[in-house]
């Protein structure tokens, strides 16, 4: 054997170990779960007897009953999230990096500032905002309908998380949660969004103002443009995490009166580690794992092969 | 962010710039509503945060006792402080963020350095692993926990931090290798070294800037991270503060001045690394996305 | 160079730190049990962990009360009082379960009696039967038939009760009713015509708390039980009465009629703030568990000065009761310390001493009545005399699953009001429990 051939050997064998504890904890555990979620486990104890995708029925047809209703809500708030969610992250995040592109003096200071929710924990953000959007009652006001009613605003008052009115499937209540997603989330868009109009070359901008370009005409025609593959980065980044997000709507607001606040991790953690319905918690996140598949796998495969032909 | 920029120009002030500045004040003090309550409440007495008329008001006068209380507990209302869960947290977090970058730096270096067949195919299926929603896992790795005798404790859930932490800190480590010259790894092979020679002398000592992105990224997921927490470990003494933070929150109690107190607790430690080491951290959320 | 080798050293300093903060970690291994040997005299020294969500208020003394009672009885016995806080005692639940499915149970838990203990854990083999306890104190005649049929599945009782509440009360502001002219309904025709009274009159008639949903099926399982009786209502559990039936139908019905009574933030409240609605004279009823006494006591009103009780609309000779228990784990490291715990617990000294505290009235019905207030002797009354029937939110009456798909049903039910669709909801829950088909 070849000195060479010898040493690839060695370096897969110092990588082998990662290689395994992937293996196992994440493609032998989906496999497990995917096994779990075709099962009739409903109780404390495990139970592997064949139940076919009864589970899955249970989730999506009249036979799971109230189950069936939860998770079609469900399925809707993560639409209805993610959309506003996104929305509002690329929005804000690229307006507030092409304002601080703009030689702003205290851009460190305005930039820590946007950025800072990113280093909390989703947890830490639940409970402040639980806080700011808390309702009250109509003898204890609390949070913003306190301060509306100091104001003399009480027509804006409303019972923001806890209100189940919606707009067809829009559950209204949803709104406090995206602005507080927003809120931690935002950063990261306009860091992404910074370090890209940095990347632009001056020179460019130089080549088009002399061209008579105007300022505006330069963002719209040049450097939106440019920006594209960060928007595609950052949509696909936030998407997954909203796809899955759990801490944040479970510490503020939990699945909320008629489940208008409930997501599917909320529903899958509550039916398998209070509920004992082991089965039915497997195929929720089955599901989960499919919806953040399919966004993340094309995303995966186009970036990496877009690095292997640089 | 390039170096390379043109010298500043002396930007006069006219109504955009105003304008613009503007914007950026606002959005500034929008962002900063959830600090202002957080210190606002958690300097307040008991009484105080109770006085609704003033919820949104100042502070009477620099109250210490909420803080006195998050950390202690209120054992007469039931109330368990949170000294032992910050410890816990640190307990948690300190071994699983040097493990996984060390695990990470090795994976990198090999990953980088060392392309053997397959690479190509294992390198995407290990970066799957980071984006999973861990819901998929939780119900096998909660009943292997405890099946090797691991499950409700800390060491459980390092091991389960190290394992999932393995894609992240793999990806950070093996795009800062990539800029390495491979000269510098064919001088050190020319001079006999072998393949963990070479890592040792050459790339370990340049390692440090990669080191501090992977720990900060590391250090701040596990610490704020819930999911894995509440579900691994159920009793309450051996709880990271997220956890116990959460219990407090979600429990129908009004002591609101210790409930924010606990929450700066909660978050000072990361916001310390983050306003300190800021240009690493953001280095780390970048390379995230994959590639940055 | 210099920078590189100090950073060296950091990084060396930083892992030996990790490690040695790894290392002093708290340990919470499992450690095997001993196994119990015949030799050993009973109870006579070592520990007994207890488990339950008792932490605070009433049922922290009421439970150390009972720790002064097994103390006297055998000092060097060392106790370790387990605790979990939150979420009425769901958050303990989780924290047993992973306990029980890692082998290392407490030596005896706090549980609701009846379905919660048999489907979870009794059906799960985690359980060891307590008859004999029974036996050897001579309980079986002290404690009710009612009772024990609750504790008991395939011929054997599973848990020592140490209480009994009430579900099925109805408590009313004696000021505001005087105020306004009305007595206490005894039946939902009453109800409704004393609610149209009070609202017309500015007061809200009935305070509602369902922040965490499990109140608004406490009042639920009264409207049932209060339109069907308790026959019918028994036979809920047992498959043999039609979840799709015209009484299930008509307790839906009026439990939608009811909530266009009650008070318009009841989802942002918790039961005790809805009972200060009433204690407050802003509300004029509140359908509770008797532990509202509890709270009414604890803000220093007195039963039949400031506030009244009686049974709920249409449930007048029936009892809704719930029950706190404990049980014996396989595999308790105590083993005999467990036993011993599980006597005191169903002594009538232990009794005496833990339900006055906590405000509930004893299982057995030997007790002694002079200790209890005028309100948990006229349950006392109730409970001796009454039709007995096992509460569905307290877990007394179906299983932890049933329970869930029904508080899942009541909390889009109280959102949208759809007797329907809520009907269709509970009559698949029932199958899906396995009692239906």
């Amino acid at each position: 054997m070849s000195q060479a051939r010898r040493e690839r050997w060695i370096a897969f064998l110092l990588i082998l170990p990662s290689i395994i504890l992937i293996a196992i904890f994440v493609y032998g555990f989906i496999g497990w779960t995917a096994t779990v979620s075709l099962s009739q486990w409903d109780g404390v104890e495990p139970n592997y007897a064949w139940a076919g995708l009864k589970n899955f029925r249970q989730l999506f047809t009249q036979e799971g009953g109230v189950s069936a209703t939860r998770f079609r809500i469900d399925l809707w708030n993560t639409l209805f999230f993610t959309l506003l969610f996104l929305l509002v992250c690329v929005v804000i995040g690229l307006l507030l990096a092409i304002l601080l592109d703009q030689k702003i003096k205290g851009e460190g200071i305005f930039r820590t500032i946007y950025l800072f929710p990113m280093a909390l924990s989703f947890v830490v953000t639940g409970v402040v905002w639980q806080w700011i959007f808390a309702p009250g009652t109509e003898t204890r006001l609390r949070g913003v309908n306190a301060l509306l009613h100091n104001l003399g605003l009480d027509a804006l008052r409303w019972k923001w998380y806890t209100d189940t009115r919606s707009v067809g499937p829009f559950h209204l209540a949803l709104i406090p949660v995206i602005i507080a997603a927003a809120w931690q989330m935002i950063g990261y868009c306009m860091a992404m969004y910074l370090a890209g109009l940095r990347g632009i070359p001056e020179e460019l901008r130089e080549a088009a103002r002399v061209d008579g370009a105007t300022e505006i005409g330069i963002y719209r025609h040049i450097i939106l443009p440019m920006l594209q593959p960060i928007t595609l980065s950052a949509l696909i980044v936030l998407g997954h995490i909203s796809l899955k997000i759990f801490d944040l709507v479970y510490t503020m607001t939990g699945k909320g009166p008629g489940f208008v606040t409930d997501v599917p991790g909320i529903f899958m953690f509550e039916t398998t580690f209070q509920g004992n319905h082991y089965a039915q918690g497997a195929a929720i996140s089955i599901i989960m794992l499919l919806m953040v598949a399919l966004v993340i796998i094309p995303y995966l495969v186009f970036s990496l092969r877009r690095e292997v032909e640089l | 962010m390039s170096a390379h920029r043109t010298p500043r120009r002396t930007v006069r002030l006219n109504p955009t710039r105003i304008g613009i500045y503007t914007l950026l004040i606002l959005f500034a003090l929008l962002f900063l509503i959830p600090v202002y309550v957080l210190v606002v409440s958690s300097l307040k007495t008991f009484a105080e945060v109770q006085d609704l008329s003033r919820l949104w008001s100042p502070p009477t006068g620099l109250h210490l006792e909420s803080f006195r209380a998050a950390w202690w507990g209120i054992p007469e209302k039931g109330l368990r402080g949170l000294s032992q869960n910050l410890l816990n947290s640190v307990y948690l977090t300190v071994p699983a963020t040097i493990l996984s970058s060390m695990l990470g730096s090795l994976n990198g270096y090999i990953l980088s350095k060392w392309r053997f067949r397959g690479a190509n195919v294992l390198f995407p299926l290990m970066l799957f692993g980071m984006f999973i929603p861990y819901q998929s896992i939780l119900i096998p790795l909660t009943q292997t926990l405890a099946a090797i005798h691991l499950g409700g404790t800390i060491w459980g859930l390092i091991l389960v931090h190290v394992v999932y932490g393995i894609p992240i800190t793999t990806l950070i480590f093996r795009n800062y290798y990539a800029e390495v010259p491979t000269d510098l790894v064919e001088a050190a092979r020319i001079d006999g070294a072998n393949i963990l020679g070479v890592y040792w002398r050459v790339l370990f000592p340049l390692s440090v800037p990669g080191f501090v992105v992977v720990i900060i990224w590391q250090f701040t997921n596990i610490w704020n991270e819930f999911l894995f927490a509440v579900s691994i470990l159920q009793k309450p003494d051996v709880q990271p503060i997220t956890v116990a933070l959460r219990n407090l929150a979600g429990s129908q109690i009004q002591e609101w001045n210790m409930i924010m107190a606990g929450t700066l607790i909660a978050a000072v430690p990361t916001l310390l690394i983050y306003i300190i080491m800021g240009r690493y951290f953001i280095r780390g959320l970048l390379a995230g996305s994959v590639k940055g | 160079m210099v920078s590189k080798r100090f950073w060296y050293v950091g990084m060396a300093a930083l892992i030996m730190a990790s490690l040695l903060l790894a290392a002093c970690q708290p340990t919470a291994a499992p450690t095997q049990p001993p196994a119990p040997t015949a030799t050993q005299p009973p109870a006579a020294a070592g520990k007994l962990e207890i488990f339950s969500w008792w932490t605070a208020g009433g049922e922290a003394e009421g439970l150390n009360a009972l720790y002064k009672v097994f103390s006297a009885k055998y000092p060097n016995v060392e106790i370790i009082n387990a605790t979990v806080a939150g979420g009425a005692g769901s958050a303990a639940k989780a924290v047993l379960a992973t306990r029980m499915q890692a082998g290392d149970p407490p030596d005896s838990f706090q549980v609701h009696a009846g379905h919660e203990l048999i489907d979870s854990w009794v059906k799960a083999g985690k359980m060891e039967p307590v008859t004999f306890i029974f036996k050897d104190n001579n309980w079986l005649d002290k404690y009710p038939k009612g009772v024990i049929d609750i504790l008991s599945y395939e011929g054997e009782i599973w848990s020592v009760p140490v209480n009994i509440h009430r579900s099925n009360v109805l408590w009313y502001n004696k000021k505001v009713f005087a105020d306004n002219g009305v007595t206490p309904p005894t039946n939902f025709d009453e109800f409704f015509a004393v609610a149209d009274k009070l609202k017309a009159a500015g007061v809200t008639p009935l305070a509602l708390g369902d922040n965490g949903i499990w109140a608004a099926t406490h009042l639920f399982e009264s409207v049932l039980l209060g339109t069907m009786g308790p026959d019918k209502y028994r036979g809920l559990w047992t498959g043999e009465t039609d979840w799709n039936g015209p009484e299930v139908k008509s307790a839906l019905e009026t439990f939608a009629k009811i909530m266009g009574y009650v008070n318009e933030d009841h989802a942002a409240l918790s039961w005790d703030q809805a009972a200060q609605l009433v204690a407050d004279g802003k509300a004029a009823m509140t359908i509770m568990g008797d532990w509202a006494e509890g709270y009414f006591k604890s803000i220093g009103q007195t039963p039949d000065v400031e506030f009244g009780y009686v049974p709920s609309p249409g449930t007048k000779g029936s009892f809704i009761m719930l029950s706190d228990s404990f049980g014996l784990p396989k595999g308790a490291k105590n083993r005999d310390n467990g036993i011993a715990w599980l006597t005191v617990c169903g002594s009538k000294e232990g009794q005496d001493a833990f339900n006055p505290l906590k405000g509930s009235i004893p299982a057995r019905t030997d007790a002694d009545r002079s200790l209890y207030d005028v309100y948990l002797q006229s349950a006392m009354d109730d409970f001796a005399s009454n039709q007995i029937v096992p509460s569905l939110a307290h877990g007394a009456a179906a299983s932890e699953g049933w329970v869930t798909a029904i508080n899942d049903a009541m909390t889009l039910f109280v959102a949208n009001l759809d007797v329907a669709a809520a009907q269709t909801a509970m009559a698949q829950a029932c199958k899906t429990a396995g009692v239906c088909k």
